[in-house]
């Protein structure tokens, strides 16, 4: 299990546990964290995951997928280059402590 | 003024976007999410295709029980609507009945099943239930035959021959596929099922299902040992049409999305809508439909009449390494441009109708944007760009 913390737009925050090998994304709807849509399921057909990773995890998360920017180019909230959809962002074991902030508005 | 008691029959994923919708909307009344299907409301999708690999059913949940509780919907599952009492502005569940102010159907399809001999002994792939089915078939090498070349068949293909499973598609139609992309995109997807090595009938109706395979009507067989049935689909359109309201090939919406009565809606899969862009009677099979429809309904009930629907359409399949995109909607007849690189533009007339690509998200999103935008796109000003749309 790793801690994983979102934080809102509003600056509330939460943490849950995540599992290794899921994303952010299902491991935000699982715990049933506002703020994250998904709305088709983690296959990359929307935007409504959009996320921003702490500077600090950066490195462990790692550099967009394929097709990742096409898709963030049609997120409604501003995309900066700490922006992923976090169906692509999976948990691994040195992600303990992830911080994930969520934009204002996904659809 | 908002209904106080909203009543949603179905609980698959537009069932369950209008719930969440009302609440996020601003909805202060009862909500009643109506499911048949036992367990917490799931995504579809993922059925045909990563389910099938790795059998993570807990993965599907849209969302945890808690959604439910902190929102304040009343999740009632495993049980079916038996009725509409318009009069009373009650549905029936046996000998309960349940009072509502506006009624949202979301009462989804079921598959198609053609009067074939010897069916019965056909697996189905819609619920979850049936992937469970099917998944515990696969557990020991398999000879397959698919009835019906459309997506949910064809990513069955695609999954049970990464798998290791002997696979064979017989489809009534002469091509691939044949309702909903161009001919050039079928014959691309026939390539590639052909180069995974499943074996693709073409024109072929099935004219009995026996043990040890499938008959086709020319008299030629498919050895298998499972059989698939994936020949489509027909909208639960019973409660509505009992309760006399208008159906034609499922249950007749207006452009805000309402039935006869006023106080039903329908939505999704089980609904025809008139197309924003042709007027034309649509009923789409989408998640993009079911949510955005869901959407629509949900600020409607809560802030009044608004805005026609207008969400352009889009669709995927992932078959093998290919994902199939496809932004807007081609009527049957409409003209295609071929590009070099594979994608497809359909035109009807002057206007561009819909966009299919395949691994290239970017040309996907980009033609969903420019469709959202509202001005037509047309043939001159695609043939200016050499028919590339991120260009424009």
């Amino acid at each position: 299990m790793v801690k994983v913390t979102y934080v809102q737009a509003d600056g509330s925050e939460t943490t849950v546990d995540g599992t290794p090998g899921d994303s952010v994304m299902a491991t935000a709807l699982a715990n049933d964290v506002p703020g994250i849509v998904g709305e088709c399921g983690g296959s990359m057909m929307c935007a409504t995951c959009h996320c921003h990773i702490d500077p600090a995890w950066a490195d462990k998360t790692g550099p967009r997928m394929d097709g990742e920017d096409d898709m963030l180019d049609c997120a409604v909230s501003e995309v900066t280059e700490t922006s992923r959809l976090s169906c692509q962002v999976k948990l691994t074991p040195d992600m303990d402590g992830l911080r994930v902030i969520l934009p204002e508005e996904q659809i | 003024m908002q209904p106080g008691r909203v009543v949603i029959v179905g609980a698959g994923q537009g069932g369950f976007q209008a719930a969440m919708s009302l609440r996020q909307e601003g909805f202060a009344g009862r909500i009643t999410l109506i499911g048949a299907e036992p367990g917490l409301p799931y995504q579809r999708p993922p059925l045909s295709k990563a389910y099938l690999k790795t059998g993570e059913a807990d993965a599907l949940a849209l969302r945890p029980a808690s959604f439910y509780d902190r929102n304040d919907i009343e999740l009632v599952t495993g049980t079916r609507v038996d009725g509409i009492d318009r009069a009373a502005g009650e549905i029936r569940i046996g000998a309960r009945r349940l009072g509502y102010d506006h009624l949202i159907l979301a009462t989804g399809t079921r598959n198609l099943r053609p009067p074939i001999p010897g069916l019965d002994a056909a697996l189905d792939l819609r619920t979850l239930e049936d992937a469970a089915r099917l998944r515990a078939e696969l557990d020991r090498p398999r000879r397959c035959a698919v009835i019906g070349g459309g997506f949910i068949g064809l990513e069955f293909a695609a999954v049970a021959r990464a798998l290791g499973h002997a696979v064979t598609v017989a489809e009534t139609a002469d091509r691939l596929m044949a309702r909903v992309v161009s001919p050039a995109t079928s014959d691309r997807f026939r390539r590639l099922h052909e180069t995974l090595g499943t074996g693709l009938r073409l024109g072929q109706p099935v004219a009995q299902v026996e043990p040890g395979g499938i008959v086709l009507a020319d008299g030629g067989r498919i050895d298998a040992d499972l059989v698939l049935l994936a020949a489509g689909v027909r909208p639960n359109t019973e409660l509505a049409q009992n309760a006399g309201l208008t159906c034609r090939n499922g249950v007749a919406v207006d452009a805000c999305l309402r039935t006869d009565d006023p106080a039903i809606s329908a939505l999704g899969d089980c609904a025809v809508f008139p197309d924003p862009r042709t007027g034309r009677d649509v009923r789409l099979e989408s998640v993009q439909a079911a949510t955005d429809h869901a959407r629509l309904i949900a600020r409607r009930l809560v802030h009044g009449a608004g805005d026609p629907y207008g969400a352009v359409p889009w669709f995927w399949s992932d078959q093998g390494d290919c994902k199939l995109q496809i932004a807007g909607l081609a009527g049957p007849g409409d003209d295609m441009v071929l590009r070099d690189d594979g994608a497809v533009l359909r035109f009807c007339g002057p206007v561009l109708t819909a966009v299919e690509t395949v691994n290239d998200a970017r040309t996907h999103m980009k033609t969903r944007k420019l469709m959202a935008a509202g001005q037509p796109l047309t043939r001159d000003m695609l043939q200016e760009a050499g028919y590339d749309l991120t260009a424009i």
